[in-house]
Order: C-alpha cells, then sequence, then structure tokens
C-alpha cells in the first residue's frame, strides 16, 4: 500500500493511502469521540456527526468516519470550530433521547454518555419535539426501545451482515426516522432468531436483553427450591464484568459467586452437553447405519433453531432432534434429581445463565415444558448474572474458587466445555462417535480442522475406514451457504455444526460488551482478536480435565444405567428430545 | 406470501427479471411495481427480498422513504395539496383541511369507499397560481376554501365511472 504524509494537530505522520482521517489518527494515537462508526468500517455512516475535524482541502468540517486521509493533508482535532461542532452533534442527538438514565439497562456502558462526557455536551440544550417513540417487549429476549436510539446503523450492518437476512433497517424519513423490523413490528411478528448481536453492537439502550433478574427474586420469595447451571462459554467472559482482561476464565469464582447468591445446587450444563453428545452422536450413528436423513445438523443453538424455521422449513427434518444442553439439563432437574432428591418438580426453580438472548425465547416454547411444568424456569444472559454478583455487594475479584455441586449431575468432560465455541460440539461429538464406530478413543483427542474463528469450516475425516465429510457454520450468511446446498440435494456432507451467533457462543448476543473506549487495556484490535481470546479459554480448561470425552463421564452412565436406560431410549426422547415447526416470516397482524 | 395470487408472483417475477443485470435494481423494480400496480404491499417487498436478496427491512426502508412509493392501495382520485412555502402564504393548510374535513381522512390515507387519497406535496412548482392542488395530474389553480366541496362532488359524481 503507497504511502501519504499527513500532519495531525502540526505533527507529521506517515500512514496508509485510503484510511479514514478515524482510522489514521487511531493509529497515530488519536481518539476521536464517535458514536456511529464501529469496528473498522463495519458500520460507517456518518450519520451522528460527532467525529467532525478540520481537515485541509475540505470544505467545513468533515465526518472523520468517512473522508479519506491524501497526501499533504491537515488535520485538526482541537480547534475551538470542531470541538464547538462535536458538542453540538452530541447535544442535537441528546436532545431527540430519553434521558432516563438511572432506569437505563446501559448504563455503564452507554457510548453516548460517553461522547457526552468527552465532548462537553449538555442535554436540554434544545428543547422540542421528539420522535413519536416504540417499545417492543413483546419476546422474552430482546427488547427494543426507539426513544434512546441514536439511528447509528451499527445494528442494521451486524444484522444483514451476519444474518444476510437483515430483520433491522431504517424506515420513514428525516424526523420520523426509526431503525425497526419492516411495518415497525416486534421481533416477535418477524423473522427475528433473537440471537441478540444487535444488542451487543447497539451503542445505547435502544436494544437491550430482556432481564429476568426480578423473577429471581420472586422465586425466592416463593420459597423455591433453586438450581443453577451455568454454559460452559459464561466462565470464558464473566471476568470481563469485573475488569479482568479478556479470556480470563473464571469457573471457579463464578461457581463461588453462586454460591453466595442463595442458590441451593450450583451445576454445570456441561454436564448435559455431556448428555447432549451422547444422545446426538448415537443419533447420528442410527441415521447413519439405518439410512436416515443426512447429513444431520445440530440443533444446540436457539439462534440458529429459530432461522431454520423461518427460513428452511422444508428441511427441519435435517435438524437433530435433541434439546440443547441446558433444556436437557433442565429437564432431567425436573424428574431425576427431583425423585432422587424427594423433592416436587413444582417447587424447583431451574435458573440457566447463557451467553444467550435466543434461550429466552427457547425456555418459553411448548415443546420445552410437561405438564406446564417448564424444563427451565429463568435465563440469565452472563450480563445479568454480573449485575445480580454487583447487586449482591459481592467483590468478586476477591472471591476463592470453588467447585461445582458434584452429586448426581457434577461431572462433566473437556467435551462439554469447548461446546462454547464454534466447531466445538462438531469436535465433542467426534470423539464419542469415533469411539462408537472404532471402540478405541482418538489419539490426537484435538480436531484441529473443526477449530478456529472461520464463519464456514469443513473437514474429511476416516474413522474405521469410512470417509465422513463435515462442516461447520457460525452465522446465518454461512449456515444460509450449506441449507441452500441441502435444499438443491448435493450436500456432500454427513454431519453439520451450526451455530447463530459468529464465533458460536463465546461471542452471543448476551455476553458482556466489548467496547474499546471502555477497555484501555485491551489491544487497539480487540474487537478482532476477543472470540478467539475468550474461545481459548475454554480449550484450555478442555486440556485442563481429566476426562475429555462425554462417554467417559461416570454420572452420565450412571443416569443411563439407573434412569434413562440408553441413548435414544424411550424414555430418553420423552425427556430430551424436541420437534420443530416451520413458522410464517410476516404473520398477518 | 400466502397472500399473492399465482398470477401476481409471476408478473411481480417478471419485473424483478427486467433489472438482473443490474448492480442496484431495488429502485427500478419498486418503480415498475408502483406504476403498474399502484402499490407495493409487505407481501410483495418480501418476494423481492427473495429474488435479490435484499433484506425485507431494507426494501421497506427504501419504500416509506420516498413518497412515491405507497404501502396500499391508492384511491381512484389522488388529491394532492400543495403545502410549499408559497401555497402555504396563500393559506393551503386551510384547504387541506377542508377536503380532510369532507373526506374524513388525514392527509395521507385513502377513503373508505377507495375513491379518494388525500396527498400532502411540496413545492410543485405552481407558485404563480397558489394555492394549487393537482388531482390526477389535473391542476387546480388559486383554490378557495369555499371551491372544496364542488370540487370533490365534481368527482363523486365521476364515481367509479372511467
Amino acid at each position: 500500500m503507497a504511502k501519504v504524509n499527513i500532519k495531525i494537530e502540526g505533527q507529521a505522520y506517515q500512514v496508509e493511502e485510503g484510511l479514514t482521517i478515524l482510522q489514521a489518527a487511531k493509529e497515530c494515537g488519536y481518539e476521536i469521540p464517535t458514536l456511529c462508526a464501529f469496528n473498522n468500517g463495519e458500520c460507517s455512516l456518518a450519520s451522528c456527526r460527532v467525529c467532525l475535524v478540520e481537515a485541509t482541502g475540505a470544505r467545513g468540517l468533515v465526518a472523520s468516519c468517512v473522508y479519506p486521509v491524501a497526501e499533504g493533508m491537515e488535520i485538526k482535532i482541537s480547534t475551538p470550530k470542531a470541538v464547538e461542532a462535536r458538542r453540538f452533534s452530541v447535544e442535537v442527538l441528546l436532545s431527540n433521547h430519553n434521558m432516563n438514565c438511572q432506569q437505563c439497562e446501559k448504563n455503564g456502558n452507554c457510548e453516548l454518555l460517553h461522547v457526552a462526557k468527552i465532548t462537553g455536551a449538555r442535554d436540554g440544550k434544545f428543547l422540542g419535539e421528539k420522535t413519536p417513540v416504540t417499545v417492543d417487549q413483546l419476546t422474552p429476549s430482546i427488547v427494543r426501545d426507539t426513544s434512546k436510539c441514536v439511528l447509528c446503523g451499527r445494528c442494521v450492518a451486524r444484522c444483514n451482515a451476519i444474518h444476510g437476512t437483515g430483520i433491522l433497517g431504517f424506515e420513514n424519513r428525516g424526523f420520523n426516522t426509526i431503525v425497526a423490523p419492516a411495518e415497525n413490528r416486534s421481533f416477535a411478528d418477524s423473522p427475528c432468531i433473537l440471537c441478540g448481536q444487535c444488542v451487543n453492537v447497539c451503542p445505547t439502550g435502544a436494544l437491550m436483553e430482556k432481564s429476568e433478574i426480578t423473577e429471581i427474586d420472586a422465586a425466592k420469595k416463593a420459597g423455591k427450591y433453586m438450581v443453577v447451571q451455568t454454559a460452559p462459554a459464561v466462565r470464558a467472559a464473566l471476568g470481563e464484568e469485573f475488569g479482568m482482561k479478556i479470556g480470563t476464565p473464571v469457573t471457579g469464582k463464578m461457581v463461588a459467586a453462586l454460591k453466595r447468591l442463595g442458590f441451593d445446587k450450583v451445576y454445570d450444563t456441561n454436564f448435559a452437553a455431556d448428555l447432549t453428545i451422547m444422545e446426538e452422536a448415537n443419533e447420528l450413528l442410527a441415521r447413519i447405519k439405518d439410512g436416515g436423513v443426512l447429513p444431520m445438523i445440530t440443533s444446540c443453538s436457539p439462534g440458529w433453531v429459530n432461522y431454520a424455521e423461518y427460513y428452511y422449513g422444508d428441511q427441519l427434518d435435517h435438524l437433530s432432534s435433541c434439546k440443547s444442553p441446558h433444556q436437557m439439563q433442565g429437564a432431567i432437574i425436573k424428574s431425576y434429581f427431583a425423585e432422587q432428591k424427594g423433592i416436587d418438580p413444582k417447587d424447583i426453580c431451574v435458573v440457566s445463565i447463557m451467553p444467550c438472548t435466543a434461550k429466552k425465547y427457547e425456555k418459553e416454547r411448548p415443546e420445552m415444558q410437561e405438564d406446564g411444568i417448564k424444563d427451565v424456569d429463568i435465563v440469565l444472559t452472563t450480563r445479568e448474572l454480573a449485575k445480580l454478583i454487583k447487586r449482591s455487594g459481592i467483590n468478586f475479584n476477591m472471591l476463592p474458587d470453588e467447585e461445582f455441586d458434584q452429586d448426581i449431575m457434577g461431572e462433566y468432560t473437556g467435551a462439554g466445555v469447548i461446546f462454547g465455541t464454534t466447531g466445538g460440539v462438531m469436535e465433542a461429538a467426534l470423539r464419542t462417535a469415533y469411539y462408537a464406530l472404532t471402540g478405541k478413543e482418538h489419539e490426537a483427542i484435538k480436531f484441529e480442522a473443526v477449530r478456529g474463528m472461520l464463519g464456514l469450516k469443513e473437514a474429511t475425516l476416516n474413522i474405521a475406514g469410512k470417509e465422513i465429510k463435515v462442516a461447520v457454520a457460525s452465522g446465518m450468511r454461512n449456515a444460509k451457504v450449506l441449507m441452500d446446498q441441502i435444499r438443491e440435494g448435493n450436500s456432500p456432507y454427513t454431519f453439520i455444526e451450526i451455530m447463530g451467533c459468529p464465533g458460536g457462543c463465546v461471542n452471543g448476543g448476551g455476553q458482556p460488551f466489548v467496547k474499546p473506549m471502555f477497555l484501555p487495556n485491551e489491544d487497539a484490535n480487540i474487537l478482532e482478536t476477543y472470540r478467539e481470546k475468550r474461545a481459548q479459554a475454554l480449550y484450555s480448561e478442555d486440556e485442563r480435565q481429566a476426562l475429555r470425552q462425554s462417554h467417559n463421564n461416570t454420572q452420565i452412565q450412571a443416569l443411563y444405567k439407573e434412569f434413562l436406560g440408553e441413548p435414544n431410549s424411550h424414555k430418553a426422547h420423552e425427556l430430551l428430545h424436541t420437534t420443530y415447526k416451520a413458522r410464517e416470516r410476516f404473520p398477518e397482524k | 406470501m400466502a397472500h399473492l395470487s399465482a398470477s401476481a408472483v409471476k408478473q411481480i417475477e417478471e419485473i424483478i427479471a427486467r433489472y438482473k443485470d443490474e448492480r442496484t435494481p431495488l429502485m427500478m423494480i419498486l418503480s415498475d411495481i408502483q406504476n403498474e400496480y399502484g402499490y407495493i404491499p409487505l407481501d410483495v417487498q418480501e418476494l423481492i427480498s427473495e429474488k435479490t436478496g435484499i433484506p425485507v427491512a431494507e426494501i421497506y426502508g427504501v419504500v416509506t422513504f420516498y413518497s412515491f412509493f405507497s404501502l396500499k392501495p391508492k384511491g381512484k382520485y389522488v388529491i394532492g395539496v400543495c403545502l410549499g412555502t408559497a401555497c402555504y402564504v396563500k393559506g393551503s393548510q386551510q384547504v387541506i383541511d377542508k377536503f380532510s374535513e369532507i373526506l374524513n381522512i388525514k392527509p395521507g390515507e385513502t377513503s373508505e369507499d377507495g375513491l379518494f387519497t388525500l396527498d400532502a406535496l411540496r413545492c410543485i412548482g405552481a407558485c404563480g397560481i397558489a394555492p394549487a392542488i393537482t388531482i390526477n395530474g389535473k391542476v387546480y389553480p388559486k383554490v378557495a376554501v369555499s371551491q372544496v366541496p364542488g370540487i370533490v362532488e365534481e368527482y363523486r359524481k365521476l364515481g367509479g365511472a372511467n
């Protein structure tokens, strides 16, 4: 790339040609405040006008997020004209913003407050009419409140780039512009998969998960027996909420915190991840043996399941009938566990701590309850757990490392841990399928080809003289490629893993926000590396486990022996498997 | 999509096919559909999305951005009242209010019998004859509020006849 000579605040620099002023300034050590520009160009509509600077050769001030550098350009960030213009831009945004910051779930992570502070903007500078407001809280997963929206377009970019379907868009014109699903519908009446990626990129409180913290209080007041389970990806990110570096695993502290939050039992969803593998690997082997529908596709990700139901309603028999791990665990807690402990299932409240917003919806599905008793009662995101911990006055960083409860469903293997990242479910299933087909453990244990953050991966494995082609996709744009192959009848694969969020659950819609302006101690390119770092935390926990394969989990073996019979038995099907149905994308209102 | 007839689907697919080699075909597709059918409901937008890969939300955004596009069928007679500066100063707000009152619809809406749509227009370039209105392209100059009932009656008499 050719270089150009520029000056910023009178200092000479050489930067790559083609960079925007914002990017170039960042490389040279300047932080120009901005709202709409995000992740190195993932979104830059120049809509917020917060990043205005002076540049020679331009008429007036320019939006640095889109204006490219040029040879000889002199850029001034700190002139009174530029400083006042940036403050003015933020004040205009504030004038159409619902300033109830105390009640706002985003408080503490709000980028609008951040730029307001930096630019010195005051609210109440311009008073008058406000854009008509829509608050959509009809889904159990996500709340959209347009009174907090700054029309930056990041969610629109994220939703479309990842899913290709683009649920969110700008609608109407001028002062009436809002970001919404078509017809300003609720997420509930549009083909939104509830993955929460929009929540992760929203700079304000316009998009947030629907909090269920008050439901915890209500269950405790009602005297329920509280059982909590945590998904693998949570431990890889929860520490970030308490100032730890991204990629720090906090399994022991997380357990210690949960024990201090008044839960009667603290279990790991990894136990059920092992159970899922037993069911899923055996389902796969049965399909191969009996000439069933192939390729079989994983069904652990409720975001992906939603997508399949909306867009591939004609291909649902490819999905494994397995419930997702936390639903399996919930079903076992309310049956086997309840029986063993002599507790009425009605008196048990199962709480799942998940990196996911779609799980909040999943637990409400009619298929996920039996006689009005839900498998899982409450789903909290990783972020909500952090709030719960902070609310309770626990100093997370000073907690000792403690162990999950070990009785009945306390044991888990490394295979369960890696469920939280793209390729992990595939790898876990292969470890067990390999054993089932050959009678031996795979020597390497690791299946490198399915690891890493690529959106679409494939591998060919030779198991017992049989070639098996597998594929792994995360993000629906990638899933679509594999699904179109299947629909056209030319999919070469036997087994496919699909996760809704890019990178898998480590990057789920319920994970801590990764906002560089609030993370001064992380690398400058943290938005490119955080998924990998969180995944690494899981792979390292896998390596620390004595047991690495789901079928070697002794409590799983006991569960089958004493309760379920064998994988895919009648009882297993009743409790651990589910059904899917095609859904209309835009149902008549 | 269930609500579109097979023949409608075929016709719309034909329109989409006209622009298959265009890099950004959306405006052309929407213009043709608006011209030929008079409106672009969500079902049709879904079909366009499926064929072009452009998200429904984006198509909906374009349709609601340009006032030329309509989500609902327009009335047989589209009354456009200019609210540009000159017409406004000459009292066009009172004119549009009178139409609203007589037809019992707000600007942008269509009467229940499907006969009239009332649109508020910005400057139509007829400032010399302000306040001006247009009905299906025919321009009425210097409209006084007192003329409005007569104009409506004139078109009511024409009724559904072409």
